[in-house]
Order: structure tokens, then C-alpha cells, then sequence
């Protein structure tokens, strides 16, 4: 058939044509905040000519400083602690057999399917028959269930390619296990670690709902702000805000992607 | 052979210094942490969150129904059986689109696109993933709402304005839009390990492309399109921000009920909980069926 051939060459098929739209669809709403944000008028409705005043009054705002700095502080603290906690797991999972183990890994699978709805739920029922004060560091203690996964998931993939036999030489040169564990382990495990945690970083500094549910009076996250905003009315800085968040996700992105192939490269190597 | 050996175990033991610790403490130290606060702050609240469905609503003033039930009686009422349809109707809608939508792309990456193209546009697709949700679903307001990006557009082109925002059709915009990198990711890894000889063959032995797509390319990629589709019906059953925000108030589902029963007006945690609960057997009910379709490989393979 070497005309149907000629003619796919000649002519897009329709299934590039179709993703092409589909891209287009993906980066709309994007482009639409981008292009607001720069926006004189104050209803965003149409353009009225180009402003950063946006920018600045983003910039002035406290209330916005304040949430972006309290998800700031319960993302690096959350991911800090899931970092630890999370990889000695993943890697006492792989290397340990006993009773529950399978379950075990089970339950770090759960908070990545079950809905958030249903776990902000638990957590704040949890946390009001303990009597436990919410406060910024209850948003953390629940986000450090959903980061914890996170780590876990993309440190154990990552073992599975391992050499096991990489530690055991360590340990047969003399090394101590803390040594071997420290100087052998974690250097290949760290690509799979700073993933997970950058993944992690991002879905905390995401998430309304768990965050929501546990703050309790007076402090809010960035979502929150924004999600209050949104429902009220009040947001003519948003659209700012937006540019700023997502150029800043999008460079946590492209390190995340940059550290993941520099470990495939060297898993190659 | 007995007078050399003493020197061999000696070296030995300089070699490989006795731990001080008993053996057990190594695994505890590193299972233990995690083990705790999974135990103490997911299956633990899981638990009280079953128990507090079963406790009858006792608020001041009220008489105490004493059957444990009256909580998942309540979700019997026809306004509440309504919301949770519209639920399922969001969540089987948002699974179809991403399923039309994602398909063509996953498969024109994986089998089309020229090879050193093809990470970085899945990349490239999943990319928007990384911006807030709440974000893109504000995005959308402003382009659905009535006087909006996409009326302007349309008017200008001489189009009558479209109604949109506050619907259920913008639901399941933000939805399938929230959801589709999702579902092209793993479609994606699907199709790419496609035996590509298995096409050719089934052209060789006279099939059409129709043919060889549902006969040779659907069965292969059984799996990823029944890990795909429960992901996706599994995340927009439990999305809260667009129904909310995309919504309107006539769009209540069963996330905003139970946000409700806590953070609203309308308090009633045993309620709330009694809703939770079936959230969570729902999830799971779909779950299982993604095992049964034996889809679990495509999801403990990445």
C-alpha cells in the first residue's frame, strides 16, 4: 500500500491533531491566569491594557505573605520529617522479613487512594477525642501521613533496582552498618529520596482539604486563603499570585524531573 | 589445620566489630516511626470515624435514637440518595471523557511521535499537573463564568453566550480536566510497551486499523485502561474544589456533604462520619474491582 503510505506522510494524522488540541486544552486555563495577571482592569473580564499593579498589591498583602509562609513552614517541616521516616521504612520493608509486612506496606499505600475528604474527616475526629489543640503543627502531624506514602512509594521503586550485593561488599570491607547504610545506601537512594520529597512538597503546599479540617482557628494555608477568597469574592490578586505559584511549581518540577534523569543516567553508568 | 585456625577468627572479628545493640533494634528503628504514626494518625481516626457513624446524632434537645443505624438510615432519604448519584454520575463522566480524551494522546506519544520527542511531551502533558488545583479551577471560572473568556470569544464571533459555570457540565470540565494528565500518564506506559510486531502481524494477516486497534491494541492495554479509569473514578468521587467552585450551590455532592456535616453549617459529625465511611467502601469496592480486572499489575509496576 504505498500510497496510504505517501499519504501519512503528506497529511497530520488525526490523532496528532487531536493531541495538539488536547495541549492546547491542558496549557488554556494556564495561559488564561497568566494573561489576567497583567490585566489593568479590576474585573478581569476583558483586557484593559497592561499593569503590574496585581504584583504589587500581591506583594503588600500580608494576609497572603503570612498563609504562603505557614505552608511553607508545614510543607518543609512535613516532607522533613516524611524524608527520614518514609526511607528508613522503605528500606526496612525491603530488607526485613516479618509477620505484617504485607500489610504494612498495604496501609502506605492507603493514603494515596483513599480520598482527602475522608481522611481530614478521621484526622479531626481523631484529634478532638484526644484533645489535641489544632495548631499549625497538627496540619503537619496530618500532612506527614500523605508525604510519608509519597517517599515511601518512590524510595521502594528505587530499591528494587539496587544491587544488593553493593552493601554486603561494604559490610564484608569492614564497613559498620550505620557506615554502609550512610556511605553506600543513601547515595543511591538519594535521587529517589529529593523526588519523592519535591512530589510530596508540592502536594502539601497543595492541599485544602487536611489542612482545612486541622488547622483550627486563626491560621490558614495558602490553599485556604485562596479557597476563602474564591468563595467570597474577594481576589483581585489572585490572578498575580497564580504566576507567581506556578512558575515556582514548574521549577520544582523541572529539578525533580533533572534529579530523576541524572539517577537513571547513573543507574545506566 | 587446628593450630592455623585461631588466627582466622581473630582477623574476623576485627573486621566485622560486634554490634553493641541486640539484633532486633535495627529493624524497629527503622519500621517503627513510620509504623506509629500511620497506626496513630490514618488507621486509628479510620476506626473512630466507623465507630462515630454508629453513634446516633445527640445533639442538646434531641431525643437519643438508639438504634446504631440511624446515621446510614439517613443516607436512605431520596435528597441524600440524589446527591450521592450525582456523584457517581460526575465520577463515571469524568472516567469516559478522560478515557476519549487521553487515549488518542497516549497513544499518537507512544507509538507516532517521533521517539526523542516522546518523554518530553508526556512531560510536557503532565506538566500542568504540578500547578494548584484550586488555581485551575479558578481558571476555569474565569473562563466558563457568563462574562468570561469563552463567552467573549464567542460573541465575537457572532455565537450566542453559553451558561456555563455553576452547571454540571462545568464539573466535569474541571474534573476530566484535573484528571486527563492522570490517565494519559498511564495509558501511556501502557502503549509503550505495546508489542509492536503484534500490529504488524494482525496488518500482515489482513485486518483494517479498526480491526487491529480493538482486536490487538485494546486487549494488550487492558490493564492500563482499567488502572486509569479507577484511578480517575476513584479521585473525582472524592474531589471536593471543583464541585465547589464550578458547581453552584444545586450541585451538592458527596465530598461538599460531608465538608458540610463538619466545617458547615449544618453540623453533625455522626452523619458526617456515616457518609465517610461509605466514601471509603466505595473507594474500595472500586478497588477490588481493579484487581479483579487484573489491572493491579499496572499499578504496582510504577
Amino acid at each position: 500500500m504505498p500510497t496510504s503510505q505517501a499519504q501519512r506522510h503528506l497529511s497530520l494524522p488525526w490523532q496528532a491533531a487531536f493531541s495538539v488540541l488536547m495541549f492546547g486544552f491542558m496549557y488554556l486555563p494556564i495561559l488564561v491566569l497568566t494573561v489576567f495577571s497583567f490585566n489593568k482592569s479590576q474585573s478581569a473580564a476583558k483586557w484593559e491594557g497592561f499593569s503590574l499593579t496585581w504584583y504589587e498589591k500581591f506583594f503588600q498583602d500580608s494576609r497572603i505573605l503570612t498563609s504562603l509562609q505557614n505552608s511553607l513552614f508545614v510543607g518543609i517541616a512535613a516532607v522533613g520529617i516524611a524524608a527520614v521516616f518514609g526511607t528508613l521504612m522503605a528500606v526496612g520493608l525491603a530488607r526485613y522479613r516479618f509477620p505484617g509486612r504485607s500489610l504494612y506496606r498495604g496501609i502506605t499505600y492507603l493514603p494515596i487512594i483513599i480520598p482527602d475528604i475522608a481522611i481530614a474527616v478521621a484526622t479531626l475526629v481523631f484529634l478532638a477525642v484526644i484533645a489535641v489543640p489544632l495548631s499549625l503543627w497538627t496540619i503537619v502531624a496530618a500532612h506527614v501521613v500523605f508525604c510519608l506514602s509519597y517517599v515511601s512509594v518512590t524510595v521502594s521503586t528505587r530499591i528494587n533496582s539496587i544491587n544488593p550485593h553493593l552493601e554486603e561488599a561494604a559490610l564484608d570491607l569492614g564497613a559498620t552498618p550505620i557506615q554502609a547504610f550512610i556511605q553506600v545506601m543513601l547515595p543511591e537512594l538519594a535521587p529517589a529520596i529529593i523526588s519523592g520529597c519535591l512530589l510530596a512538597f508540592i502536594l502539601s503546599m497543595d492541599d485544602l482539604l487536611i489542612a482545612s479540617f486541622t488547622a483550627g482557628g486563626g491560621v490558614a494555608t495558602l490553599p485556604m486563603e485562596i479557597f476563602g477568597r474564591i468563595r467570597t469574592g474577594v481576589k483581585p490578586d489572585i490572578n498575580a499570585l497564580s504566576v507567581v505559584l506556578i512558575l515556582a511549581s514548574g521549577l520544582v518540577f523541572f529539578a525533580a524531573e533533572y534529579i530523576r534523569y541524572r539517577g537513571d543516567k547513573q543507574r545506566l553508568g | 589445620m587446628a593450630s592455623s585456625s585461631p588466627s582466622i577468627p581473630k582477623s574476623e572479628s576485627q573486621k566485622r566489630p560486634e554490634l553493641p545493640l541486640p539484633r532486633w533494634v535495627e529493624p524497629i528503628v527503622m519500621l517503627a516511626p513510620s509504623a506509629l504514626w500511620l497506626l496513630l494518625l490514618l488507621v486509628l481516626p479510620t476506626l473512630i470515624i466507623f465507630e462515630l457513624s454508629l453513634v446516633p446524632d445527640i445533639r442538646p434537645g434531641q431525643v437519643v435514637n438508639p438504634s446504631g443505624f440511624s446515621n446510614y438510615l439517613k443516607i436512605l432519604d431520596p435528597i441524600i440518595l440524589q446527591v450521592i448519584g450525582r456523584s457517581l454520575f460526575f465520577a463515571i463522566g469524568t472516567m469516559i471523557l478522560c478515557l476519549l480524551m487521553g487515549f488518542p494522546v497516549a497513544y499518537w506519544i507512544a507509538l507516532m511521535a517521533p521517539q526523542r520527542w516522546r518523554n518530553l511531551l508526556v512531560m510536557g502533558f503532565v506538566l500542568p499537573l504540578w500547578t494548584s488545583s484550586l488555581l485551575r479551577s479558578y481558571a476555569w471560572i474565569t473562563i466558563l463564568r457568563p462574562t468570561g473568556v469563552m463567552n467573549t470569544l464567542l460573541t465575537s464571533i457572532g455565537l450566542p453566550a453559553l451558561d456555563i459555570l455553576n452547571s454540571s457540565i462545568a464539573v466535569l470540565i474541571g474534573m476530566s480536566y484535573g484528571l486527563l494528565p492522570y490517565m494519559v500518564l498511564i495509558l501511556y506506559s501502557s502503549l509503550e510497551k505495546l508489542d509492536r510486531r503484534l500490529l504488524e502481524a494482525a496488518s500482515d494477516l489482513g485486518a483494517n486499523p479498526i480491526q487491529t486497534f480493538w482486536r490487538v491494541t485494546v486487549p494488550q492495554t487492558m490493564p492500563g485502561i482499567a488502572a486509569g479509569s479507577l484511578l480517575v473514578l476513584i479521585a473525582s468521587m472524592g474531589d471536593f474544589v471543583d464541585p465547589e467552585l464550578l458547581g453552584g450551590t444545586s450541585n451538592m455532592t458527596v465530598s461538599r456533604l460531608i465538608y458540610n456535616q463538619f466545617l458547615g453549617a449544618t453540623q453533625n459529625w455522626g452523619f458526617g462520619s456515616a457518609l465517610s465511611t461509605v466514601l471509603i467502601i466505595a473507594v474500595s469496592l472500586a478497588i477490588a474491582l481493579l484487581i479483579r480486572l487484573g489491572g493491579s499489575r499496572a499499578i504496582t509496576e510504577d
